[in-house]
């Protein structure tokens, strides 16, 4: 029995910052494909260069995932909660990757460069085309749409864990040592 | 585990529902809206589809033809600018040439306003400006040019342009003089090849110093009009073009303006004093022209903000909504070649 009862600090920091870093993406997203206001451009800018960083901390994150031990869900959960609490787990890995990705492709697409910053563009890997632009674009909406009801399962879900179940779930991502019985 | 007292359960219950439930309706919020000004890039898509949207093309401009070439720069621009483009050297083009409006089928004769786009270059240093034939914009932001649009757009109940409508609208925006008097003094040519196309917006040269000049261009004819045109023919413009380039290539001088510190180049309903120091950076040779189905324009969606290194945008508020403007209606007819709701040809 050597499972922890926490997650990793390397995988902890992720999550927080991957938190912090998918909700801002969400809130600037909406809100710049409707503005026509001068801050457009630049939150599009950084929008484009924050994708990329979030999918860079994305590998690292799957790196970090499964190379360290995770701690197991409590007794007290039916087997079938945990299988759905894996299975809610992964998709949210898959829109963590389909997010930038379909931003990524549909730029391509378009034939819009990927700036990040000014540090560098990233190459085009796909050719421009009006129908490949309509999929990952669509793509792009429908993802965002699934990972935002996953996001709001996901915060409901660790909140009944840490306020009403209190059974140390919460903790394994908090970090906050539980008081042993 | 840790006991509850049972009443406190409400309480958290209570505190999960406000936290989920208030992130959740912020979201919602944001989408539907919340903190957007009055005018969102979709009202103006919506607009300028006027409820009758032609599946597959362009909201605006909708009607035109695909154009390929070079642009031949003869380096005048270098000390100004780092963009490769102007270094002295040709860089080929794909570009389109369209009139205004949002019918797909409409007379070329007709249409109040003519333009050119051009996307040159790849990746960082992709340039694309899309010209047109007025030299200034009339009015200063988005919410007035929205105003300004359904000012001009057609009574639904009448389909006629309401007259009063429009003088009001004009009342009420003096800053549309200067456009209304271009308007009075033109003439339309007779063909796509002796109209000069302004980038009207204006943007900066950025030098290898990080030296900003703030610029207007426009694509300036090289030849002399030619014959009437028969107007029965809705593709008048169109065919005399195609014709014109089959015989040979039609150049224009892209022609910089240079603003002085005494000009505002976020405003772009006020023309620049004539005595502005001009510069011609080369030629934009039109090589081909083919019809959109056969080209590749239409895969494009010319937003003047895709610039090179050594060019910038001007926080001309115009300017900057151009392209949440542009990049709606791009993704609505995406989304119906996608769906395969587009005429064959489009």
């Amino acid at each position: 029995m050597s499972q922890p009862t926490t997650y990793a600090l390397s995988a902890r920091v992720m999550h927080w910052a991957m938190a912090l870093l998918l909700l801002s993406m969400i809130f600037a997203g909406l809100a710049m494909v409707q503005s026509l206001q001068p801050w457009h451009l630049t939150l599009l800018g950084l929008h484009k260069s924050f994708g990329v960083i979030a999918l860079l901390a994305v590998i690292v994150r799957l790196i970090i995932r499964l190379r360290n031990a995770t701690p197991a869900l409590p007794d007290s959960i039916p087997a079938m909660q945990k299988r759905i609490a894996h299975a809610s787990h992964w998709l949210l890995y898959a829109a963590m990757f389909a997010m930038p990705l379909s931003g990524y492709f549909m730029q391509n697409a378009a034939g819009r460069p990927v700036a990040v910053f000014d540090w560098f563009t990233l190459p085009a890997l796909l050719p421009e085309s009006l129908p490949l632009y309509g999929f990952f674009r669509e793509m792009h909406a429908l993802v965002a749409w699934a990972l935002i009801a996953l996001l709001l399962i996901h915060i409901a879900a660790a909140l009944h864990h840490g306020l009403v179940k209190r059974d140390g779930v919460l903790q394994s991502m908090t970090g906050r040592k539980q008081k042993q019985q | 585990m840790l006991k509850q007292k049972p009443s406190a359960l409400p309480l958290r219950y209570a505190i999960i529902l406000g936290a989920v439930g208030g992130l959740g309706a912020l979201i919602f919020a944001v989408a539907g809206g919340l903190g957007q000004s009055a005018v969102t890039a979709q009202d103006f898509v919506d607009l300028q589809e006027g409820g009758n949207p032609h599946l597959g093309f362009r909201r605006a401009h909708a009607k035109g033809f695909c154009i390929a070439g070079e642009f031949v720069s003869n380096g005048s621009l270098q000390p100004f600018s780092t963009a490769p483009m102007f270094a002295a050297s040709s860089t080929p083009f794909v570009g389109r040439i369209s009139i205004a409006g949002n019918n797909p089928t409409a007379p070329d004769l007709n249409a109040p306003v003519r333009s050119l786009a051009l996307s040159l270059g790849e990746g960082a240093n992709r340039w694309q400006t899309a010209m047109n034939t007025p030299p200034v914009m009339a009015v200063v932001t988005p919410e007035a040019f929205y105003e300004q649009l359904q000012a001009l757009s057609p009574d639904p109940e009448t389909g006629e342009r309401n007259p009063e409508r429009i003088r009001a609208f004009f009342a009420e925006h003096p800053e549309t003089q200067t456009f209304r008097n271009w308007q009075a003094g033109y003439t339309p040519s007779n063909s796509f090849a002796t109209e000069i196309y302004h980038s009207i917006n204006a943007f900066y040269l950025i030098n290898e110093n990080g030296e900003r000049q703030a610029v207007r261009w426009a694509a300036m004819p090289t030849v002399n009009n030619g014959e009437p045109l028969n107007s029965d023919d809705t593709n008048a413009l169109q065919n005399e073009f195609f014709n014109r380039v089959e015989s040979a290539p039609v150049a224009f001088d892209l022609t910089f303006t240079f603003a002085s510190g005494a000009d505002d180049e976020t405003n772009p309903t006020v023309l620049w004093p004539s005595e502005r120091r001009n510069m011609i950076a080369g030629q934009i040779v039109v090589q081909k022209a083919v019809p959109e189905g056969e080209g590749n324009c239409n895969n494009i969606n010319f937003d003047p903000l895709i610039l090179p290194t050594g060019m910038a945008a001007t926080a001309d508020p115009i300017l900057r909504a151009r392209s949440a403007a542009y990049a709606e209606s791009y993704r609505r007819r995406a989304r119906e070649h996608l769906l395969q709701q587009a005429p064959e040809n489009n």
